[in-house]
């Protein structure tokens, strides 16, 4: 056992030790039906946002003779109040609201994750004042507050209504992460790298973090949900001065031009509706698998 | 190295803050109370931040705009005397003077005067909007909390069975579909496609023609209306509430006094409601006081789409009119609302659950 450590492990021992992991995490997906199609669906709208865009050629020409056509071969999901295609719009569309997402959630991880370890490793008074702070922004109505600030700081880049969302939603993910830190720091591995004087930094990233690694990656995909929503809620009230096209902008507009109401232009809302909502089933779905396979607790019986 | 004295003043002579301090941050009651008031000095000092000291603020806006409207015969001066009428603030103070006044006036419960009807307080309009927010998202929340709890529970005593795959899985799917978006498609196809509902008449917060009043007719009107918001506030939420307390069921089933009661011969239903159910509730109360203050903030959505007179509504159209005083107002009263209702879920939790009340019990 013990030489078995101080021996490097060949470049086969290596690769097969996460193939292993990974066959077996899709075995166990396999057998969750509901999880298995939230993958399927994330793959299927990753490679629609970051793929499709490259292989379909871009139609941002209005065309006023085409305004609000019923599904047909050349526009499969009919066209909008200008005569654009749906369809393309909605390929075109998905990348820009992903985006935004997946930087949201990454703010809001890394926040949490920083100073969620530093509170529960450091303790006393740091962690007092990070709990405090915590606790304060937990409390905010964050939706109105996002409305005031978008509507007096009018974000233009989509960058920065990333860090508006991430900085709203990091608050609940960094109370868990320090609860579980608090609670995977009197294990014995982790008190054996104190034991040998790794140094902080060390025993936070390569002994405690590692082990929350499905944790993570489950609350990032539900802060990615919750920044999609909080993202097309704020689009669709038009608070953020509208450039360019994604989902949400198509949402605006089809609600702004009364696309609700008209029984011919149902396919121009529900597109980007429907498209919004498969997104959110499908990470959802698949997050709550994730939770069922990496806590045993749930898995038993 | 010399020996060092360890201790050389007697431990406790010497004043120590963190004694002190950490004593009463550790006392439940002193800090949710603490946390309340923090909470809502840090909403005000960043709603003055914004307003007064963003670059580009409204002041500043306002005192252009003011500018530009009078075609050069108004003064920098007298535009910003006027802004600081609009804005109840002594723009020429120093700024911590504008701030301690700022603050004093919110005491007095004084948010200043709209800025496009003249001499109307904020204060006014916001309790004309508020009763049908605090109504209609109260009667959801209460709905879907009560409906959740029962099929959470009914779930984790059936686990695995068909109705807990059917209830747990569809609680999941319908609250994972962003609110506005089932509203958008109730319209779509109870309202526009299959013409079930007459969604225009259902506008606003009660007929125009009504009376206001302690009448069958006034009450089956103002449930008339709110029905549509009341529905998506219900559908949101129950899977939330049937997931948390499946779980929490779940967790309370494994406990060892569930077993001992078992094995004292209690009855299965008395086990179900004094034993499990309430232990399993207990921590959604807190939950429930913290989802009010999103599902408010959802509101505002739900408002606008079913175009129901509540605070969101209100706080949307200040937006787009940049009446910031009453933009200010609807987020300092919303942030005190939930501030108010977080206190109050402590208080209530740690009067339901003995072992909380006991200083230094409670950690994380």
């Amino acid at each position: 056992m013990s030489t078995a450590i101080l021996v490097r492990p060949t470049l086969g021992q290596r690769i097969s030790g996460p193939a292993t992991a990974a066959l077996e995490f899709l075995r166990l997906l396999s057998q969750r039906p509901v999880g298995l199609a939230g993958f399927v669906g994330i793959v299927f709208f990753l490679l629609l946002a970051f793929v499709a865009p490259y292989f379909v050629p871009l139609q941002n020409d209005p065309s006023l003779v085409d305004i609000y056509l019923t599904p047909s071969a050349a526009h499969p999901l009919g066209t909008d109040f200008q005569g654009k295609d749906v369809l393309n719009q909605i390929v075109y569309g998905g990348q820009p609201i992903m985006i935004v997402a997946i930087l949201a959630a990454l703010f809001s991880t890394i926040i949490a994750i920083t100073f969620g370890s530093i509170a529960a490793t450091i303790g006393g008074r740091i962690d007092t004042a990070i709990l405090a702070i915590t606790d304060v922004t937990l409390t905010l109505p964050k939706l109105i507050l996002l409305i005031a600030v978008a509507a007096i700081l009018r974000p233009t880049s989509f960058v920065f209504l990333a860090v508006i969302l991430g900085l709203l939603q990091w608050s609940s993910l960094l109370r868990q992460i320090r609860a579980q830190v608090l609670s995977l720091r009197e294990r014995d591995y982790v008190e054996a790298a104190r034991s040998l004087d790794l140094g902080l930094f060390h025993i936070v990233f390569r002994e405690i973090l590692p082990t929350m690694r499905s944790y993570i990656a489950i609350h990032f995909i539900f802060a990615m949900t919750e920044a999609m929503y909080a993202q097309v809620f704020i689009i669709f009230l038009g608070l953020v001065p509208v450039s360019g096209s994604n989902w949400g902008i198509m949402l605006y507009f089809a609600q702004g031009q009364g696309a609700l109401f008209f029984r011919d232009s149902i396919w121009y809302i529900l597109s980007p509706i429907l498209a919004i909502s498969l997104v959110q089933l499908s990470l959802v779905s698949f997050a709550s698998a994730l939770e069922d396979i990496f806590n045993p607790r749930l898995r038993g019986s | 190295m010399t020996a060092v004295p360890v201790a050389s003043e007697p431990i406790g002579v010497r004043w120590n803050p963190r004694r002190y301090f950490g004593g009463f941050w550790r006392h439940p009651i002193a800090r949710a109370v603490f946390k309340a008031v923090l909470t809502i000095w840090v909403t005000t000092t960043l709603t003055f931040f914004l307003i007064r000291l963003m670059p580009g603020s409204p002041v500043e806006l306002k005192i252009d705009e003011l500018i530009q409207t009078a075609n050069g015969a108004l003064t920098y001066d007298d535009a910003k005397a006027i802004a600081s009428g609009l804005f109840a603030i002594n723009l020429n103070a120093p700024l911590h003077e504008q701030y301690a006044s700022f603050v004093w006036n919110l005491l007095h419960l004084d948010l200043g005067n709209s800025f496009l009807s003249a001499g109307t307080s904020v204060t006014s309009i916001i309790l004309s909007v508020l009763p049908w927010t605090l109504f209609s998202v109260g009667t959801g929340l209460l709905l879907s909390f009560i409906a959740g709890i029962g099929l959470g529970l009914l779930a984790a005593y059936r686990r695995n069975s068909l109705l807990d795959r059917v209830v747990s899985t569809g609680g999941s799917f319908v609250s994972s579909i962003p609110n506005y978006l089932i509203a958008l498609l109730m319209i779509l196809f109870l309202g526009v496609q299959f013409r079930l509902i007459n969604f225009t008449s259902m506008r606003g917060a009660y007929s125009s023609g009504t009376q206001p009043g302690f009448t069958p007719q006034f009450i089956g009107d103002i449930f008339y209306h709110a029905a549509l918001p009341i529905t998506i506030y219900f559908m949101t939420q129950i899977g939330h509430w049937i997931l948390s307390m499946r779980s929490a069921t779940l967790s309370a089933l494994e406990e060892d006094y569930v077993t001992a009661a078992r094995a004292r011969g209690l009855s299965d239903g008395r086990i179900r409601s004094a034993y499990v159910g309430r232990n399993a509730v207990l921590p959604l109360v807190t939950q429930l006081a913290i989802s009010v203050g999103f599902i408010v903030g959802g509101a505002a959505i739900i408002e606008q789409i079913f175009a129901y007179q509540g605070v969101g509504l209100r706080l949307l159209a200040a937006v787009t009119q940049r009446d910031y005083p009453v933009i200010q107002g609807i987020v300092l009263l919303t942030t005190g609302s939930v501030v108010i209702a977080n206190l109050a879920a402590d208080l209530l939790y740690s009067k339901l659950d003995p072992r909380i009340g006991r200083a230094g019990g409670a950690s994380g």
